[in-house]
């Protein structure tokens, strides 16, 4: 089993979390001080008697030392503690919370999760009252109205000696106004009734098509058969349970759409010989189907994995760089909000319009992966001229376990990233305190 | 002859009520309804004070009222901001761009008298 290049700074955290001097432990498992400090700083690899040793004296376990937590429990652990500004948690002992209590480390970290979904849901909400034009203007008219009642009711029952025409006419506009008021407010209610739907699409349209594409792994089977037509997609929707409105219905019929179309273009027993006979290239093939190379990603992205057939990601994402369409891979973590790493491929084929770009990139992490990205970005159909153009960019993700190319280290997104010194960092990392 | 002003509104019963409760106080009232043309207005009746709404077909009370006090012959007469909205911001705004004074929708007719009153000296 490979060393874990971090084991060296969980002994360090966990000897500092119990207070002991580095000679301390160093006389203690009978090592030098200055031995001990190599391992600590990752210089040495350490196994065998001496990491359990250390084990021992740390109080701790041996396994929790070299592997540590579930890596991405710890880092949920200490986004948690990061967001969170009156509690002081004792970062330093992260790991040996998550090992010692999986459990609560779980709920802290689910907990965490929902709370940074509610806060998404009450910013979208109040964004609304401030901005929603609809409501301004209803609420610009009953005020207006009440206005014109309260004034005109008012010189009504103050003034003594009215004259009869003007009294008829300040009850005419009175009737006029009420009646008015009465439809702007019945209209209101409407509008903020029908608003509990257009609420929960505001915030999870695009989550619920990701479950739906999620929970298929990208592979429709009911639309891969030759004789099927939009009428599948249709009873698809009607079934699919992760779809709460006509909004996430309408997203999601529009990835379907186009997966028939890719599908209708290359069936996919053709599909997968192609795939064997171009030796795996994706520009060849799209090619031999006459299509686009970013129908082609798509199409690869959606092959069950198999024997010959890798497990795949799938990211697609508009010219603004928000992700459209995801299909995760295991190792490979595609940021539910906020940005992405901007190195990743899909993100430079969106400088490079039209030029595919083939790249190995690696994870970091305890086990740092390699995956090999295939991208490029493509002009959606334009709508009428002079519009500008609006690009979308593909990218298809796959595990390799080695390569001869270059290897361009990249992330998940900065906030997780261990890597200090990158030129794309945009912000830091809760993970600094690790290296 | 008593003081003129004049009353940038669009609410047709609005500057129905406010004129006949102004004109009973003894002030002599003139009415406009768009924002566009409002500063012709203004430079052909010479009030002696304005009531100026906020939300004006054509063009914003705020962008009339820049324009009043960017110039020398309208500078100094007082303005009596009416809007809608009641929040700080409004307020600021209208304070910061010169009202002489600012009034939050539904008011009460005494209070607009009053206000007015004091804003041209008069009692």
């Amino acid at each position: 089993m490979p060393e874990s290049r971090l084991t060296g700074s969980r002994i360090r955290e966990r000897r500092l979390a119990l207070g002991q001097r580095q000679a301390d432990l160093a006389r203690a498992v009978g090592v030098s001080p200055a031995y001990l400090n190599l391992i600590e700083h990752n210089r040495r690899r350490i196994g065998g008697k001496l990491l359990l040793d250390l084990a021992l004296e740390l109080d701790t376990d041996a396994a929790l030392l070299s592997e540590g937590a579930g890596q991405a429990l710890v880092t949920g652990l200490r986004d948690a503690a990061d967001r969170s500004s009156d509690a002081t948690p004792e970062v330093e002992r992260v790991e040996d919370f998550a090992g010692r209590f999986p459990g609560w480390a779980e709920l802290v970290v689910a907990q965490a999760r929902r709370i940074e979904d509610l806060e998404r849901v009450v910013e979208t909400l109040s964004d609304r009252l401030t901005h929603d034009p609809h409501l301004a203007a209803s609420l610009h008219e009953v005020i207006s109205t009440v206005t014109a009642i309260r004034s005109t009711a008012a010189i009504l029952a103050e003034t003594d000696d009215i004259d009869p025409d003007w009294q008829n006419r300040f009850l005419r506009n009175m009737r006029e106004e009420s009646q008015r008021l009465s439809s702007s407010a019945e209209g209101l209610v409407t509008y903020l009734e029908a608003g509990s739907d257009r609420r929960e699409m505001q915030v999870s349209a695009a989550d619920d098509v990701a479950a739906l594409v999620e929970e298929a792994g990208y592979h429709f089977a009911p639309l891969e058969s030759p004789a099927v037509g939009e009428g599948e997609i249709a009873m698809m929707l009607e079934r699919a349970g992760t779809l709460r409105d006509r909004g996430a219905r309408d997203l999601a019929r529009r990835m379907l759409v186009r997966y028939l179309a890719d599908a209708r273009a290359m069936p996919l027993h053709a599909f997968r010989t192609s795939l064997t006979n171009t030796g795996h290239d994706p520009a060849r093939v799209a090619d031999g189907f006459a299509v686009g190379l970013d129908a082609v990603l798509r199409r690869m992205a959606s092959l069950p994995a198999e024997d010959a057939v890798p497990p795949r990601g799938l990211v697609v994402c508009d010219g603004s760089g928000t992700v459209t369409l995801r299909k995760p891979l295991e190792g490979f973590p595609l940021p539910r909000f906020g940005a992405a790493c901007p190195l990743w491929p899909l993100y430079q084929a969106l400088a490079r319009p039209a030029q595919p770009i083939e790249q190995v990139v690696e994870m970091p992490g305890t086990d740092p992966r390699l995956f090999l990205c295939r991208a490029v970005s493509v002009p959606r159909s334009a709508s009428s001229f002079d519009a500008p153009p609006v690009h979308e960019a593909t990218m298809v993700i796959e595990p390799v376990d080695e390569t001869d190319r270059p290897v361009v280290p990249v992330g998940a997104s900065c906030r997780i990233c261990p890597r200090e010194t990158c030129a794309a960092r945009r912000e830091p990392s809760i993970l600094g305190m690790r290296v | 002859m008593g003081k003129q002003v004049l009353l940038i509104e669009d609410e047709p019963n609005i500057i129905e009520a406010i004129s006949f409760i102004l004109s009973r106080d003894g002030w002599s009232v003139a009415t406009h309804a768009n924002g566009e043309t409002a500063m012709d207005a203004v430079h052909r009746h010479a009030p002696d004070a304005l009531v100026l709404d906020v939300m004006l077909p054509g063009r914003s009370g705020y962008d009339i009222l820049q324009d009043l006090r960017a110039n020398p012959a309208t500078a100094d007469i007082p303005v009596l901001m009416l809007t809608a909205r009641g929040q700080k911001k409004d307020r600021e705004v209208a304070d910061r761009l010169g009202a002489t004074r600012f009034m939050t929708k539904p008011f009460s007719n005494a209070e607009v008298l009053t206000v007015l009153r004091e804003i041209t000296g008069g009692g």
